[in-house]
């Protein structure tokens, strides 16, 4: 599966540019529009929440990993009628950078997510993965995703589900079975290999889902909300393992979570989003220390107690905090509720 | 009908797999149906579900699902016979099933070879049913139109007694020919196998359709990836069905004339001479062949789908 080049003048003007900037100086590239009130900034909690700034095309900066430009969904309903699921939606995700999507049900995350994905296709406006048009991107294989229901294929084994991105692409059996032992590994499940889905607690078929899609190396990560069906407890030790992987893997990572402390714990940047008609009012960037690469730690054994451990010590930080209320008060003043 | 107590007591000994002597010297039902039961709970040793089937039962969690069932059939049988020679029934209105079973060692030679005919009938009509069920699933799943050609057609078909087409079938072929029977059993057997396979290659769920999606992989590959296996429960549900009806089919077939080497044209005759106890014995058989068929079909389902068998090991959530 090699990668289509990129086709569009939006791309080629991308090579010409310097050197990406980090994602903390990337301005927020939610571009207000006109249906959508003024972001509201938190005043003082978080020293980086920032408000939307003057419009940068995004298209004029280096290659991103997903830019969203001025997407409209409109749904058709069955009674002639049409749902504005989203309108206007500008967003620009850096790549290795973590963005999460939140907001309340029936804000069109998900949609958006999928707009992404090429899984929905946008009524109006662009959407493009790594500088191609997302349709070319799913084609070439640029992202994985992971939905809300793990959704393995109970008649293949847990290696045979991880396997399955490799195998519908003719990936040779040796080297599948390599990636697959790989993969459990990274998410703690090598002895479960030969076991299938039905005999896996919920979370541990979600960490499948998640080695699933990471099977093919993708660049970029969808998660529509993959912990959303789990306890407190298995949630903060997955989200625990998603940071490290992310981490080991560098991969791009788009969230769509109902979880103010799961968006924290995990995003670089937070999109908030509202309802009636689904917009971003607001792109909080977090800055919670503590959650780089833990020292002497790189690969190998996932030391999960360890991760756990330090996740605590971040979500225990006046930092975290604060950041929580900021994306909190976002929330709220986006008329979510 | 002289001495049929002890015999009963044997024979359910036998089949039961007892390896101590029953209590059922005496002739009282009461007390035959007490020893009986007794003989079963001590035996521990084997199990018949319903007429057949007799299985070495290793596990006592497999002994405590099988046995009750055997238990409560045999005390059934004791009953009836009990029934029966307590108030003197007359063989034309309920055989003792002592008087079943004399007959049906009797007739042991001609029952295995009518068995094999009308189970030949039954297994190819089975076949035929299940090989055009499918394929025409499989077409209709896959386009809309044919789907809704087919779905008022098997909904009609499914509202005729197909039964009622075998004396039609038989005057449509030789007097000699199997193909009616066939015919009847492999229409019969058509309607579950195609209507449970249709359900099962549309449900798909909407995660693994997207999953699917963003893989990137065409209509063939989906088909064979997630749509087929999928359907493969759904199937194996529409043929166990399938099975008991195609039994049911190809020996009812038969009571409307034609070739006269079946189970059920000896139901027929043996009616027709007043030879009760003989045509319950050929019903005993038929009933065998059924149980038989049906198991075949679950063993198939058991071997094609191992997911779904429930295991005890490594079922240890862990998170």
């Amino acid at each position: 599966m090699t990668s289509t080049p990129p086709q569009s003048p939006a791309a080629g003007a991308a090579s010409d540019a310097p050197a990406a900037p980090s994602p903390h100086d990337e301005p927020t590239a939610a571009v207000p529009d006109p249906v959508a009130p003024d972001p509201v900034v938190p005043g003082t909690a978080v020293p980086t929440a920032a408000a939307v700034p003057a419009a940068v095309p995004a298209a004029a900066g280096p290659t991103q990993a997903v830019e969203v430009i001025g997407v409209d969904k409109v749904f058709s309903t069955s009674g002639g009628g049409a749902t504005v699921a989203l309108t206007g939606i500008d967003l620009t995700v850096a790549p290795g950078e973590f963005v999460s999507l939140i907001g309340p049900s029936g804000c069109g995350k998900s949609t958006l997510l999928r707009l992404v994905g090429d899984l929905v296709e946008p009524t109006g406006g662009e959407v493009r993965v790594f500088g191609e048009p997302a349709r070319a991107a799913r084609q070439s294989q640029r992202y994985g995703i992971a939905f809300q229901q793990a959704g393995l294929l109970e008649w293949r084994t847990v290696a045979g589900n991880v396997e399955l991105p490799l195998q519908v692409h003719g990936v040779k059996k040796k080297e599948r079975r390599e990636r697959a032992r790989e993969l459990l590994e990274l998410v703690g499940l090598a002895d479960f290999a030969g076991h299938w889905p039905a005999q896996l607690s919920g979370g541990m078929q979600q960490r499948v889902a998640i080695a699933r899609a990471l099977a093919e190396r993708p660049p970029l990560l969808l998660l529509d909300e993959p912990f959303g069906a789990l306890d407190e407890m298995t949630r903060e030790r997955m989200q625990a393992e998603l940071a490290r992987i992310r981490l080991e893997t560098s991969t791009t990572v788009i969230l769509v979570t109902h979880s103010i402390p799961e968006a924290v714990f995990l995003s670089d940047r937070v999109a908030v989003m509202s309802p009636r008609p689904g917009r971003i009012t607001q792109v909080i960037d977090i800055d919670v220390p503590g959650r780089g690469p833990a020292p002497g730690e790189s690969g190998g054994a996932p030391a999960v107690e360890d991760a756990v451990a330090e996740a605590e010590d971040v979500r225990e930080q006046a930092a975290f905090f604060q950041a929580v209320t900021a994306v909190r008060e976002a929330l709220r003043a986006g008329g979510g509720s | 009908m002289t001495g049929p107590g002890p015999r009963l007591a044997a024979d359910a000994r036998s089949v039961a797999d007892a390896s101590d002597a029953a209590d059922a010297s005496g002739a009282g039902g009461a007390r035959r149906a007490g020893g009986v039961s007794g003989a079963g709970g001590a035996s521990g040793a084997g199990g018949v579900s319903g007429a057949g089937g007799v299985r070495g039962a290793r596990a006592r969690a497999r002994l405590a699902v099988v046995l009750p069932p055997v238990v409560f059939g045999i005390v059934v049988v004791a009953l009836w016979e009990a029934y029966v020679q307590a108030y003197d029934i007359k063989p034309y209105l309920l055989p003792a099933p002592s008087e079943i079973w004399t007959q049906f060692r009797h007739s042991f030679r001609v029952i295995v070879d009518t068995s094999k005919a009308t189970g030949s009938n039954a297994l190819v009509g089975l076949v035929v049913g299940l090989v055009t069920g499918l394929l025409a699933a499989l077409v209709a799943a896959s386009s809309k139109i044919v789907d809704g050609l087919l779905a008022p057609i098997a909904a009609a078909m499914n509202a005729i007694p197909i039964i009622a087409l075998a004396p039609l079938f038989n005057s449509m072929f030789s007097t000699t020919s199997s193909v009616p029977r066939r015919l009847v059993v492999a229409i019969v057997v058509f309607f579950p196998v195609y209507v449970n396979t249709v359900r099962g290659l549309r449900q798909v769920p909407d995660v693994q359709r997207e999953l699917m999606r963003s893989l990137a992989v065409g209509r063939w590959r989906f088909a064979c990836t997630v749509q087929l296996p999928g359907a493969i429960p759904y199937l194996f549900t529409g043929f166990r069905v399938a099975s008991s009806l195609a039994v049911i089919a190809a020996v009812v077939a038969e009571y409307f004339g034609g070739r006269q080497n079946g189970l059920g044209s000896r139901i027929t005759s043996a009616a027709a001479n007043t030879a009760y106890p003989r045509a319950w014995a050929f019903v005993l058989a038929a009933c065998v062949l059924g149980i038989a068929v049906y198991l075949i079909a679950g063993l198939l389902e058991w071997l094609a789908t191992p997911w779904r068998r429930g295991s005890g090991s490594g079922s240890t959530a862990r998170t």
